[in-house]
């Protein structure tokens, strides 16, 4: 039924979107003997900070999970609700946010202060490692969560009426469970953090904190050396797949789904001590992960009213690109999702969008102007980029329905164009609005390839926003990133909210 | 003896009461339509729900003790057994939560796998195991953990005819000779006619005191007569 003609044509067209400017770069890139010193030394520090922050995030997520787990109190659903939004908030905002909390002029420095103590310093390894944490501890937590909660009901039933204490049922049932899921949450979170980009640009504080993605824009932006930075991509394209394609093999989780709601009732944890640590768990996550947002409001308000035109351009800049971009990345992924487009559009997630910017970059060049094309190029590099999470929100949903109406259809001799506008759409709206949300916060909140190709005309939200930080105007950066946040998460609403109205289920 | 005095179980809308007694040493079954809450009343009285109104054994109020701290075992329809765990490693759980066990330890366990017909099948974890042997391995820890009462929750209720008649007289065999009483869940009369001295029907918001099988069946209440389709 699924008309697999149809998804021949966009997977050829994300094949070729992606291999042409991949190819590109491979040419012009050296092998590694062109590596200097320097190069290595981002190699080396992009492995160093995606191995502790994955470390960290999993290991604190760990008795988060738990405690979400076990534990039922009012907000409980807000919080894991909250949890999920770091991944749609803009890179920039929570970097501004962190900087407001843990920054020299920051509040814990001025907490630290009234003892007489000095300001922390924040940047390099452990600034990029702070904001790592923030965006992937909630993620590596659903994950972790979804774990435990998959945990049979009966089988604590059982450790119940054995009496079994806390350690022998880590030992018996949570540890054989952590040991499934757990590498499979740190290896997603190394290789999230090994595309760093825009928190290594404001937070890694120098060279010895620079990583892949941040050396292929630096030799860009700087020296404007296009083999070299085809050499870089080269070195970043080998990493991600490596990971990606390891990632392919484990056992993962499902960190969108719903179903989070029900807590595990713990004959075992209801001594004080447990209850009192638990709420300690959940207190401080939600205290790191929420102080950061709130200081963006706090601090963005004031400077709302006098925010310079060039930020109200760039917004609108922003939001044209995320739209399109939005269109794009479902135009892609309808006919994919209907036929088997998965494969294709998996490429998206080996390659990095500085990677793909650079090949971008090399293919224009000789045509054309690539910094007139920088927002058209931005938004076809960011649906690539939010295509493999619109898949793989729609492609289970396509098969779903297939599986449970198909015959029906079958029987009614619909054709294969009744099967898909009235049965097939309509059926799949709660997934295209939520992976039209995605795709759209997911663009407006992007700082990747925009700083390559940007003139100072022409500037995303995201970019003006990060000028502005360049040249130490906080109250304007605060409330271009109040702005930000706005408008990336009232994207995702809208469109999420859309697919969900009146949707029957 | 167990004693359900005035109990009301409530989850949401549903509600079940309960006003009864168990006989010490007798097989009591619970017969009733699905979704009637005859699971509802097993997790109450194992300490999974809470009740107003008092459980008791032997005159001990049940109320204030955990489910680990009560006088009972229980098995459920399905994850009775740890599947990473060998035969003799589940059935030594009622024994330790350690993992090393004393040469006494592993003495009983062998034992109790062997009164249940699984000698030599020790070292098998439950997928190499039949669903039948897994139901004796689940029933091996219960007679190890030697309480006086035993809930079921229909354990066997995904074997085969022959299979479950099999584990029930097994049940009965092993309660007669440790005098465990069992509460156990069936949606089978043939299940109560064969083991139970007692049973027990619970329906339309209320478990009913339980009376001798024979004489239920014999004459069942209006509530049974509509369960069984003999209204």
């Amino acid at each position: 039924m699924a008309p697999r003609a149809v998804a021949i044509i966009p997977a050829t067209l994300v094949a070729g979107l992606v291999l042409a400017p991949l190819t590109a770069v491979l040419i012009r890139g050296g092998g590694p003997s062109a590596l200097g010193p320097a190069d290595w030394a981002a190699l080396r520090f992009t492995l160093l900070q995606a191995v502790v922050s994955s470390a960290l995030s999993v290991g604190l997520a760990i008795p988060v999970a738990r405690a979400l787990a076990r534990r039922r109190f009012p907000g409980r659903s807000l919080l894991i609700t909250l949890l999920g939004a770091p991944f749609i908030l803009p890179v920039l905002v929570a970097v501004l946010g962190l900087l407001a909390v843990f920054g020299q002029n920051g509040w814990l420095s001025a907490l630290l202060g009234v003892f007489g103590l000095p300001p922390v310093q924040v940047y390099g390894l452990h600034g990029v490692v702070l904001a790592h944490v923030f965006f992937n501890l909630p993620l590596a937590t659903r994950l972790i969560l979804q774990g435990w909660l998959s945990i049979p009901a009966e089988r604590l039933r059982t450790a119940a009426t054995l009496d079994l204490p806390p350690f022998a049922i880590f030992r018996l049932i949570e540890g054989p469970m952590l040991r499934h899921i757990a590498p499979g949450a740190a290896l997603i979170v190394f290789t999230l953090c090994l595309g760093s980009f825009a928190v290594a640009l404001t937070l890694g504080g120098g060279p010895a904190s620079t990583t892949v993605e941040l050396a292929i824009y630096q030799s860009f932006r700087f020296d404007f050396d296009l083999s070299h930075a085809a050499t870089l991509a080269t070195v970043q394209l080998a990493l991600v797949a490596v990971s990606a394609l390891l990632l392919l093999r484990l056992p993962l989780g499902e960190a969108m789904g719903a179903g989070l709601d029900r807590t595990l009732r713990r004959w075992d944890a209801e001594t004080p001590r447990l209850r009192v640590l638990d709420a300690v768990w959940i207190a401080l996550a939600a205290t790191f992960l929420l102080l950061p947002l709130l200081a963006i409001a706090l601090r963005g308000v004031p400077g709302l009213a006098t925010l310079p035109a060039s930020v109200w351009q760039a917004a609108g800049f922003s939001l044209a690109v995320a739209l399109g971009s939005t269109a794009l990345c479902l135009a892609l992924a309808l006919p994919l999702a209907l036929g088997r487009g998965e494969p294709a559009a998996l490429l998206g997630l080996a390659i990095s969008p500085l990677v793909l910017g650079t090949g971008l970059f090399l293919l224009i060049q000789p045509h054309a102007s690539p910094f007139t094309l920088a927002l058209p190029v931005t938004a076809l590099v960011n649906a690539l980029m939010s295509l493999p999470f619109a898949l793989r929100a729609l492609r289970p949903e396509v098969q779903a329905i297939t599986a449970q109406y198909g015959p029906l259809a079958q029987s009614l001799d619909l054709s294969p164009h009744a099967w898909t506008f009235r049965i097939l759409l309509p059926r799949l709206r709660r997934p295209l609005g939520f992976s039209a949300g995605l795709a759209a916060a997911l663009s407006m909140g992007d700082l990747g390839v925009i700083a390559l190709f940007a003139d100072p005309e022409r500037a995303t939200l995201p970019l003006q926003m990060y000028r502005l930080m360049q040249g130490y105007r906080m109250e304007s950066a605060a409330a271009a990133a109040l702005l930000l946040l706005v408008l990336s998460l009232g994207l995702f609403w809208i469109f999420d909210r859309g697919g969900r109205a009146d949707a029957d289920t | 003896m167990l004693t359900l005095d005035r109990v009301i179980i409530r989850q949401g809308d549903f509600a079940l009461s309960a006003d009864l007694t168990l006989p010490k040493g007798a097989i009591t079954a619970i017969i009733g339509p699905s979704g009637a809450g005859k699971s509802t009343l097993l997790s109450a009285i194992a300490g999974f729900l809470p009740v107003s109104g008092r459980i008791a054994w032997d005159g001990t109020d049940l109320g204030p003790l955990p489910p680990g701290k009560r006088p009972l075992a229980m098995l459920f329809q399905d994850n009775n057994l740890f599947p990473h765990l060998t035969a003799a490693q589940n059935v030594a759980l009622a024994l330790t939560h350690r993992a090393r066990l004393t040469e006494a330890q592993r003495d009983k366990v062998t034992d109790a796998l062997a009164r249940t017909g699984l000698s030599g099948l020790e070292d098998r974890k439950p997928s190499q195991l039949s669903g039948g042997q897994q139901s004796r391995v689940a029933l091996a820890r219960v007679l190890l953990q030697d309480k006086p009462l035993l809930l079921l929750d229909e354990p066997f209720s995904a074997l085969g005819p022959a299979l479950k008649s099999e584990m029930l007289d097994l049940v009965a065999t092993l309660a007669r000779d440790t005098g465990q009483t069992v509460l156990m869940i069936t949606h089978d009369p043939a299940d109560a006619r064969r083991i139970a001295d007692h049973t027990l029907v619970v329906a339309d918001g209320t478990a009913s005191p339980p009376q001798p099988t024979k004489d239920l069946f014999a004459n069942p209440p209006k509530a049974l007569r509509t369960y069984l389709g003999t209204a």
